[in-house]
């Protein structure tokens, strides 16, 4: 065959994704404002992802602060700048590393759940039944996770925030002898508005993008278990893809000059 | 092929279909099929595997569009609908899926409950009272209303299925395959529910089978789907003596005659 053919025919398919994609998540928005509203089902996801998703998002954080309050002092020590320590840490983990890392931690437990319970519900006539009970999909399956994904994340993330900066502190104060006064005082000197504030519009984005991914590939999943298994990883790697691609968006429109 | 006979002399259908085509890619499921039930009739579409049964339903659900033709309900062309004006419809329908298709995350009370909470606006406690005696209906104890689907045997799941179809008390009920997957006895009791049910509500009732024997207890006229359209409709009486020699394949289940099984997708 033509390879000409065959790129233009995988263009054609990948066009046609990110239209059918768009389409969905521009749908899934402007139900967000249209009644009928479910507040039980976006409840639960409140829950689910947000309350649920604290460990994993704590943990990561918090060994991230660690890593990093070493990282950093491994790095800095030969020009002489450890007292800059608890400026990288906290820059670091408010600005990149607690919205990115705590997006892709909640992309792998939750855009993996969406995928699989919706996509499970699609093959077994379980979204057909909603309809034929006079109840939007829609509205009552995707609009729940889409709002509590951009409302949660935020939370989870600044949670993340303060643990992140913790696990520096402990690193700077019990391994690599800071004052623990300094180290607060140095990091508090750091902390600028704009830096949790960007944080906290990433993890926005970032909660939207995953429940959008888990939702659409869980909907339009055919095929039984296969085809179930199938847009679990993918709605795990594009949402993972998506938040990387966003993050250097966000980060452009806050801090470019 | 002989010509199916004309239906609903004298009244309008409860629901007609007309000229109706749907393909997926090259494949023509349904070929200009048309089809019209009246009010208060039981009519089961056979035909073999393949053969457009499903989508057929699916068409008039409004869970596929049709490429072309019309689907008329109470004499109102419901092609399209919009979102809001579809939902309206669909309080007039139940449906029993062939698995069933219970929700996983509810109990199996607010699954019954589901369509008169959520369509109805129903409140939750008045919506359990109704729930437990649609259950006792199809003879399920209350207790099993606290269960969850997946605690439940395949004949349990159909009839909690049958249940929360007949909650809303609807003008139509679909029902798709009922009895396949069911041991011939369950599948004779669900048979019998449906049959209760459907009378009692005075509803109109369209089923898809190839379940000859649940065609024959369920129905008040056959029609059956062969190269997407109906190519012979009829009282159940007369099933067999159509004359028509793919019914007359169909119902004896033999391998010789007109319909060639296709063993390959083409």
């Amino acid at each position: 065959m033509n390879p000409l053919a065959h790129i233009g025919r995988a263009f054609s398919v990948f066009l046609y994704g990110v239209g059918h994609f768009v389409i969905f998540g521009a749908r899934g928005l402007s139900h967000c404002f249209r009644p009928p509203f479910y507040p039980a089902q976006l409840g639960r996801q409140l829950i689910d992802i947000g309350y649920y998703s604290l460990p994993v998002v704590g943990m990561t954080t918090l060994f991230t602060g660690m890593v990093l309050a070493l990282q950093a002092y491994s790095g800095i020590t030969k020009v002489g700048a450890e007292t800059a320590i608890p400026t990288i840490v906290i820059v670091a983990v408010t600005r990149e590393l607690a919205p990115v890392l705590a997006g892709l931690m909640v992309a792998g437990r939750i855009g993996a759940s969406m995928a699989a319970e919706i996509g499970t519900m699609r093959v077994t006539e379980q979204i057909d039944a909603l309809t034929t009970l006079s109840t939007n999909a829609m509205k009552y399956l995707v609009v729940p996770r889409l709002i509590a994904g951009a409302l949660m994340l935020p939370c989870l993330v600044l949670v993340g925030d303060i643990i992140g900066t913790f696990g520096g502190f402990l690193i700077g104060v019990y391994k690599l002898g800071f004052n623990p006064s300094t180290y607060l005082g140095n990091s508090w000197d750091a902390l600028e508005a704009v830096g949790v504030i960007s944080g906290l519009v990433k993890a926005s984005a970032f909660g939207f993008a995953i429940a959008v991914m888990g939702c659409y590939h869980g909907y339009n999943s055919r095929g039984g278990a296969q085809g179930v298994g199938a847009a679990t990883t993918n709605a795990v790697v594009s949402a993972s893809i998506l938040i990387l691609i966003l993050n250097y968006i966000i980060t452009e429109l806050f801090f470019s000059r | 092929m002989s010509q199916h006979q004309p239906p609903t002399a004298g009244r309008r259908p409860k629901i007609a279909l007309s000229g109706l085509h749907k393909a997926f890619g090259p494949k023509h499921v349904l070929n200009g099929l048309d089809l019209e039930i009246a009010e208060g009739e039981s009519v089961v579409v056979i035909g073999g595997s393949g053969t457009g049964k499903s989508v057929l339903m699916k068409c008039i659900l409004g869970l596929l569009d049709p490429d072309r033709g019309t689907v008329h309900v109470d004499g109102r062309d419901t092609t399209r609908l919009s979102g809001s004006e579809r939902d309206r419809l669909m309080r007039h329908f139940g449906m029993l899926f062939q698995g069933a298709a219970l929700f996983d995350s509810l109990p199996v009370w607010q699954n019954v409950a589901f369509g008169l909470m959520q369509a109805k606006g129903m409140s939750r406690g008045e919506a359990k009272r109704i729930a437990l005696s649609k259950l006792a209906a199809v003879g399920l104890e209350p207790a099993v209303g606290e269960l969850w689907p997946a605690e439940l045997s395949g004949g349990m799941r159909k009839r909690v299925g049958l249940a929360r179809a007949i909650a809303t008390e609807p003008d139509i009920i679909f029902f798709d395959e009922p009895t396949t997957g069911l041991d011939p006895i369950m599948g004779d009791v669900i048979n019998d529910l449906i049959v209760k049910c459907v009378r009692e509500l005075g509803a109109t009732a369209l089923s898809i089978t190839h379940d000859m024997a649940s065609a024959r207890k369920i129905a008040d006229r056959i029609a059956m789907i062969y190269g997407g359209r109906i190519i012979w409709a009829g009282p159940v009486s007369d099933i067999d003596r159509s004359g028509n020699p793919y019914v007359d394949q169909f119902i004896n289940g033999r391998a010789e005659g007109p319909i060639k099984m296709q063993i390959r997708e083409e």
